[in-house]
C-alpha cells in the first residue's frame, strides 16, 4: 500500500479561469469604442448618461458595500467636479482637461471633509455627508461669476463641430467608466481589498486581527470623492451647463443607491447589473413622472429587506459566476487538502 | 433692536426643530435607527392635516386629535412591517430602507398632491401676536409650538423615567435580549417607542405646515434640521435637543439678518464647528 501522492496545492483568484470575461470585457470595451462611428448621436448620448450613473454606483458600492460608510452626500462631489471644469474653462482650460482635475480636486476636498464627518457614527454619518452637500451648494451659489441659483454655461466647447463635440464626450465617458471599473477591481486585489473584504463581512472581528479598520474606510472615501467628480464633470460636459440645484440635488444618492442595491452590494457586477436595469425601467416609466421613482424606490426596499446581496448576488449564487474575481480559490481536492482546508472553504463559503 | 428681534424669533424657531427632532432621537435611542424618512413623514403628515381642516371644518389644532393618533397606528405597523425586518438583515439595511421610503414618500406626495406648496390654515393663531414692544412682537403660534416642545420633552422625559412601560422601553433599548428573558415582547416594546415618535413626527409636521408653506420635496431639509439640533445638542439627550433647537434656530436668524440668504447656511456653519470642536455635542447627558 503506498500512500497516494498528494497533488499540489494551487491558489487562484476564481475556481474556473477567469480569461473569458477578461476575453469578454476587452470586446465589450472595443465595440463600445467604435460605437461614435456606428449610431447616431442621441445613442451615444444616452449612453453618457448611463456611464456617469454606473460610475457613481460603483463609487458608492465602494463606500457602502465594502467599507460599510452609507453616504447620501456623494452629490457634494458630483457638484463641486462640475464647478471646478467650469472655473478651469472659464480660465481657459479645456474641459476635457478638466475631468481628471476636478476627479483630483474632489479628492483632495474629500481629505479634510473625512475627519469632520467620520466623527459621525454610522447611523449618523449618513445625514452628515448630506449636511455637508447642502452647506457645500449653498456656498457655491453665493459666487455670483459660478452664475449663482441660475446656473451657468460652460465655455470652450462652442466653436467645436457638435458631432466631434458628442463623440470626444462619449469616449471620455467610456474612459471614465473603464478607470473607475478597472479601478475598483484591482483595488478590491490588492491588499488593501482584503481588508476591505473583511470589513464588508466582519467590521468588528476585522478590527479585531489588526485590519486598519479607519485608514482603509478613509481611502475608500477619498477615491469615491474621486469618482463623483469625474462624474460631475462629465456632466457638466455633456449638458455644457451647470445649474446648482441640479447637480447638488439628493436625486443623484437615490439613483446611486437604488442601483448598487438592486444590483447587489458587495460586488463589482453588481452595480453593472443595477444600472442596466435601472436605465431600462427609467426608459419604460418615462412618460409616467415621478412614479417611476416610487416604483424604483420600492424595488430598492423590497431588495433591501428580502434579498440583501442583490439581483447579482442571486444570479451569481443560482450559476457560480463571477466575472471580476477578486477572491481567492483554493486547488488540490485530495486527502490533504480536505481536512482543515475544506472544511475552511465550507465555511467561508466564497471565493 | 432688529438683533434682539432676530434672536427671539431664532429662539422660538428653535422650539419647532426641537418638535422635529424629538421623534428622530427616540428612535434612535431605542432602536438605534435613524429614519430618513422622517422630514418626508412629517410633510405627510400636515398634507393628512390639510385634509382633515378642511374636510372636516376643524381649526388648526383640533387637526391633531385625529392626525396623531393615526400616525401613532402608522408608527406602529412601520416598525413591525418593515424597520424590523431591515433590523434583523444589518443596521446598513435600515438606512437604505428608509432612504428608499423617503424617496417613494416624496415622488408619491408630487404624484398625489402636485408639486404646489400648501400651508395650513392657522386663522387667528397666524395673525395674532403679542406686542412687546413697538419693534418687538411674538406670535401666537410660535409661543404654542415652543410650549409643545417644552412640554414634550418633559412629558417624554418623564415617561421613560418614571412609567412602567417607559420603563419597558428603556430596558428593550438597553439590553434586547435580557429584556426579552424576563418577559418583554421586544418587537412589541419597540412598536410603542415608534409609536410614540411617530405622534411626535405628527405634530412637527402639523406645527411645520402652520408655520410657513409645504410641498412634496420639503421633508429632507426638515430631517436635517432635526439632525442638527440632535448633534449640536448632544445625541442621546433630550433636553440638549431643545438647547440644540435654540441654537440652530438662533444660528439661521441671525445669518439670515446679515444677508436674507445666508440663514440656513449660517445653520450648517454652526453644526459643522460643533462637529469639528465638539463631536459629542454641548451638553451632553444619556437621555435613559
Amino acid at each position: 500500500m503506498s500512500e497516494p501522492t498528494p497533488r499540489p496545492i494551487r491558489v487562484t483568484r476564481s475556481r474556473r479561469p477567469a480569461t473569458a470575461s477578461a476575453v469578454l470585457s476587452a470586446i465589450a470595451v472595443v465595440a463600445l469604442l467604435s460605437l461614435p462611428y456606428v449610431v447616431y448621436a442621441n445613442v451615444t448620448s444616452l449612453l453618457v448618461n448611463l456611464f456617469i450613473l454606473l460610475v457613481l454606483a460603483t463609487m458608492w458600492n465602494l463606500l457602502a458595500g465594502y467599507a460599510g460608510l452609507v453616504s447620501v452626500g456623494q452629490q457634494a462631489y458630483i457638484g463641486l467636479g462640475a464647478y471646478i471644469v467650469l472655473v478651469l474653462a472659464q480660465n481657459g482650460v479645456s474641459p476635457f482637461l478638466g475631468i481628471p482635475l476636478a476627479a483630483a480636486g474632489c479628492a483632495i476636498a474629500a481629505l479634510p471633509l473625512s475627519l469632520l464627518v467620520f466623527r459621525l457614527r454610522n447611523e449618523y454619518f449618513a445625514i452628515g455627508t448630506w449636511v455637508v452637500a447642502e452647506a457645500v451648494q449653498l456656498i457655491a451659489v453665493r459666487f455670483p461669476s459660478l452664475g449663482g441659483g441660475t446656473g451657468a454655461s460652460l465655455p470652450g466647447l462652442g466653436g467645436w463641430d457638435p458631432a466631434l463635440r458628442l463623440a470626444l464626450t462619449y469616449w471620455a465617458a467610456l474612459a471614465v467608466v473603464v478607470l473607475a471599473l478597472a479601478g475598483a477591481y484591482l483595488l478590491l486585489r490588492s491588499r488593501l481589498g482584503l481588508d476591505l473584504t473583511a470589513i464588508r463581512d466582519d467590521e468588528v472581528g476585522a478590527r479585531s486581527v489588526g485590519v486598519g479598520v479607519s485608514r482603509a474606510k478613509r481611502i475608500v472615501y477619498v477615491v469615491a470623492a474621486g469618482g463623483a467628480g469625474a462624474a460631475g464633470s462629465l456632466l457638466i460636459i455633456s449638458q455644457l451647463n451647470v445649474q446648482a440645484g441640479s447637480v447638488f440635488s439628493v436625486q443623484w444618492s437615490a439613483y446611486m443607491i437604488f442601483v448598487a442595491v438592486i444590483g447587489g452590494l458587495g460586488t463589482i457586477e453588481g452595480p453593472i447589473l443595477g444600472t442596466v436595469i435601472f436605465f431600462a425601467l427609467q426608459q419604460t416609466l418615462a412618460e409616467r413622472g415621478a412614479w417611476y421613482l416610487v416604483v424604483v424606490g420600492g424595488l430598492a426596499v423590497l431588495i433591501a429587506m428580502y434579498a440583501p446581496q442583490g439581483l447579482w448576488g442571486l444570479v451569481s449564487e443560482r450559476f457560480d459566476l463571477r466575472l471580476f474575481p477578486v477572491g481567492y480559490w483554493l486547488h488540490g481536492d485530495d486527502a490533504h487538502t480536505e481536512g482543515f482546508f475544506g472544511r475552511l472553504r465550507r465555511l467561508v463559503g466564497r471565493d | 433692536m432688529q438683533w434682539v428681534n432676530a434672536i427671539v424669533q431664532g429662539i422660538l424657531l428653535g422650539g419647532l426643530y426641537a418638535l422635529f427632532a424629538c421623534g428622530l432621537s427616540l428612535m434612535f435611542g431605542v432602536m438605534r435607527v435613524v429614519n430618513l424618512a422622517h422630514g418626508d413623514f412629517a410633510v405627510l403628515a400636515a398634507y393628512l392635516a390639510l385634509a382633515v381642516i378642511t374636510g372636516l371644518h376643524v381649526p388648526m389644532l383640533w387637526s391633531a386629535l385625529i392626525v396623531a393618533p393615526l400616525f401613532a397606528g402608522l408608527g406602529y405597523v412601520v416598525q413591525r412591517v418593515i424597520i424590523q425586518r431591515s433590523l434583523d438583515v444589518s443596521p446598513v439595511t435600515t438606512l437604505l430602507v428608509t432612504f428608499g421610503l423617503s424617496i417613494v414618500l416624496q415622488n408619491g406626495m408630487l404624484e398625489a398632491f402636485s408639486a404646489n406648496s400648501h400651508s395650513l390654515p392657522s386663522g387667528v393663531l397666524a395673525a395674532g401676536s403679542f406686542r412687546l414692544s413697538p419693534q418687538l412682537s411674538v406670535g401666537y403660534l410660535s409661543l404654542i409650538v415652543f410650549a409643545a416642545a417644552v412640554a414634550l420633552i418633559a412629558g417624554l422625559q418623564l415617561f421613560l423615567s418614571r412609567a412602567p412601560l417607559g420603563r419597558r422601553i428603556r430596558a428593550a433599548a438597553d439590553d434586547p435580549e435580557a429584556a426579552a428573558i424576563v418577559g418583554t415582547d421586544v418587537r412589541h416594546v419597540f412598536g410603542i417607542a415608534a409609536a410614540i415618535a411617530f405622534a411626535t413626527v405628527a405634530l412637527a409636521g402639523i406645527a411645520f405646515g402652520g408655520y410657513s408653506s409645504f410641498d412634496p420635496a420639503a421633508g429632507p431639509q426638515r430631517l436635517i434640521f432635526a439632525f442638527e439640533a440632535v448633534v449640536i445638542g448632544g445625541i442621546g439627550s433630550l433636553w440638549g435637543t431643545l438647547l440644540g433647537g435654540i441654537i440652530l434656530g438662533v444660528a439661521q436668524a441671525l445669518g439670515a439678518q446679515v444677508d436674507s440668504g445666508f440663514g440656513v447656511l449660517a445653520g450648517h456653519l454652526v453644526f459643522l464647528a460643533v462637529l469639528a470642536l465638539r463631536p459629542s455635542g454641548l451638553f451632553r447627558v444619556r437621555l435613559t
